[in-house]
């Protein structure tokens, strides 16, 4: 299975902080293959919240996602979905 | 062995809850442990895994019971910081971190992961973001507990574990912690920072408990397990007394307990004064558990449910279903007497995870209570929801709080109007009349009672907050506690004005502040003509039988010549004078009045 790659910009205003940053992690556990944030250079494990708070993503950040695993493609599309969606 | 002779010392801080109590330190740790540097080898790195793995589970195990305590105990909304603690404790980048760093540092599971957790702390507390740093003290209180497991120590908070009456000493309570101090074992809270009005004074009074606050360095200068008298009176911490004074203070604590007998009959007393002008008396709520001691007191209502306790600890936000049921049930406990439920009071110094607050330079005057719910109006439509539908199954009453002036009360109005609208269409019950108030504590508000007055139902003055901002005295910092003066002619003038413009338009007036539960200042409040008092449900005796030894007359001449008065500590030398005078049973223990 190959690594898929995805570049989005966040769109939320809160960015990837408090309650989105939980959320992105409980929905990325939902998957089993793995996904690293990559931010300017920086990498993450997207499962971790701590790695997550860490990259302080705010909105209008550039993230790239990175997927690896059998529902790699799935995964993409629901953490791209929750990403972009703008409140 | 050389025994170690403690000799006595006094500390002196703010009295901020009344009592003596006499107990064994228990220092609240909120400092790192000190966790040795060690090396192993090859071979034990498989062990230090599997004992690091096993602590984590036995962390996980312990806050899941803590977790399940609590929620039988206080609810399920107070455990959910636990939650957040679970998913710090099942962080996969943290856990494997650690088990990398013990296969390539050759070091021991405690000393590699206390490392690791003061680098992600590190690079939180950097992180200008008020969720994040929350979440720092999670990190850090998870942390304490993993390292407890892994050093074999006793564990943390853990009461039920001790023997004997404790005291809590800490730096501060947090709003968190406290969710956890409803023991009997605790018998008072000494701390370093803090006054009257803070947090841990409320929860104190809540627990019937006394404590001094803003003893700048107690936490340094008590240790575990000393012996130590709180006299919540005074505001005096001794700690290692000898035996003299302990004899002194138990003798002390019989008479208050005698007092606190001779109190019990005023549950039947009719509330009202000598010469017969009824006295409302009701309770501060804030939660679940503190329905037994409204009962036990007689409060004759709650007259301030405060729902902050509701959005704090916890990631989302929570639901209507949620906040209607919790209101209902508490609406239909109370019957047939009324709850007033202050709407989301948040932003000064209470912050939640769920919704974020921009930075500012002084938060008690920036986006805080009704301004940030009109900011963010579908959290507040949702709580104002989930009141109308409780107002359907009980006696149920709403407030504003940090209204500044009519403006602000058309705005939150329209908001409740379009709310019932909504209601109405897909045929919800709820009351159409429920009485909705305006908190009076803001200045401004105050100056424009009169206006006000035309478009709520009630008034209900927050002193705490009326002091603070009249007398521009921040009430958490006790450096400024000698300027914190509830007697202050100010302040005095504004509630006079208050209860006039309310009385002018037929409307009623309660206090549920601090005041109210200060005997000689309610007799004050009782002359400016105040209908209600709200105080926590502890309190209530006590002002019950002050307010039933004077006459409403004697207590109108007081306030008329009280207003009169220059400074705070004129008013209070005064009221003590006369009322020794007037009264002269009421100070009959130690200048407390009875």
């Amino acid at each position: 299975m190959p690594k898929i790659e995805k570049t989005i910009i966040v769109k939320s205003k809160q960015g990837l902080h408090a309650r989105p940053a939980a959320m992105f992690v409980q929905l990325a556990n939902k998957y089993t293959s793995d996904v690293t944030i990559r931010k300017s250079g920086e990498e993450v494990n997207g499962k971790s919240i701590m790695g997550i708070l860490m990259i302080g993503a705010d909105c209008g950040s550039e993230l790239t996602m990175i997927a690896d695993g059998d529902d790699a493609e799935k995964m993409l599309a629901e953490l791209e979905a929750y990403l972009g969606k703008e409140d | 062995m050389v025994k170690k002779i403690k000799t006595e010392f006094v500390l002196k801080g703010i009295p901020a809850a009344p009592g003596i109590a006499i107990g064994s330190a228990f220092l609240m740790d909120q400092q790192d442990f000190i966790v040795p540097e060690r090396a192993i080898t090859e071979g034990e790195v498989l062990v230090e895994i599997a004992r690091f793995e096993e602590a984590v589970s036995d962390t996980r195990r312990e806050i899941q019971g803590i977790k399940e305590k609590i929620t039988a105990q206080v609810g399920a909304i107070d455990a959910q910081i636990f939650d957040a603690h679970l998913l710090v404790l099942e962080d996969c980048m943290l856990i494997d971190e650690v088990k990398k760093r013990i296969k390539s540092d050759k070091c021991s599971a405690e000393s590699v992961f206390s490392k690791i957790l003061k680098h992600y702390v590190g690079v939180f507390k950097k992180i200008e973001d008020a969720y994040i740093k929350e979440r720092s003290a999670d990190v850090e209180d998870v942390g304490r507990r993993v390292l407890k497991h892994l050093m074999g120590e006793t564990r943390i908070h853990d009461f039920e574990q001790l023997s004997g009456e404790i005291v809590i000493v800490a730096h501060d309570i947090s709003p968190s912690d406290a969710v956890t101090m409803y023991n009997k074992r605790i018998r008072g809270f000494v701390t370093d920072i803090g006054g009257r009005t803070a947090h841990t004074a409320i929860i104190a009074k809540s627990l019937g408990v006394p404590a001094v606050l803003g003893l700048k360095d107690a936490t340094l200068r008590i240790s575990n397990q000393d012996n130590i008298i709180i006299d919540g009176r005074k505001g005096v911490v001794i700690i290692n007394p000898t035996e003299a004074t302990l004899a002194l203070y138990i003798s002390e604590q019989a008479k208050i307990a005698l007092y606190e007998g001779s109190l019990a009959n005023t549950q039947d007393m009719p509330s009202e004064t000598k010469d017969g002008r009824r006295i409302v008396l009701t309770a501060n709520f804030e939660m679940d558990g503190e329905m037994p001691a409204v009962k036990k007191y007689r409060a004759e209502g709650i007259g301030l449910y405060r729902t902050e306790f509701f959005y704090m600890n916890r990631l989302d936000l929570p639901t209507e279903e949620e906040q209607y049921r919790a209101y209902r049930k508490i609406a239909e406990g109370i019957a047939p007497h009324s709850v007033v439920i202050r709407t989301l009071d948040l932003g000064g110094d209470k912050f939640i995870s769920s919704i974020q607050l921009p930075r500012e330079m002084v938060p008690f005057l920036g986006s805080r209570a009704i301004r940030l719910c009109l900011e963010e109006p579908e959290i507040f439509r949702t709580q104002l929801r989930a009141i109308l539908r409780a107002s359907a199954h009980g006696n149920v009453a709403m407030m504003y709080p940090m209204i500044a002036g009519p403006g602000e009360l058309r705005a939150a109005n329209s908001i409740l109007l379009g709310v019932k609208q909504r209601l109405r269409e897909k045929g919800i019950p709820f009351n159409e009349n429920m009485p909705v108030g305006v908190m009076i504590e803001v200045p401004s508000a105050a100056m424009t009672a009169d206006l006000l007055a035309k478009e709520c139902n009630f008034f209900s003055i927050g002193t705490n907050d009326l002091i603070q901002y009249t007398l521009a005295v921040d009430r958490a910092n006790e450096k400024m506690a000698q300027f914190y003066e509830p007697g202050h002619p100010a302040v005095l003038r504004l509630i006079r004005r208050t209860i006039s413009a309310a009385h002018d338009a037929n409307i009623k007036v309660s206090v549920c502040g601090e005041m109210a539960s200060d005997p000689t200042l309610a007799v004050i409040l009782l002359g400016l003509g105040l209908d209600s008092f709200s105080m926590s449900p502890s309190s209530i005796p006590v002002i019950k039988r002050a307010l039933s030894r004077i006459r409403f007359s004697d207590a109108q001449e007081l306030a008329r010549q009280a207003l009169r008065l220059s400074t705070g500590a004129e008013v209070e030398e005064f009221m003590v004078t006369e009322l020794t005078r007037l009264v002269p049973e009421l100070y009959n223990y130690n200048g407390e009045i009875q």
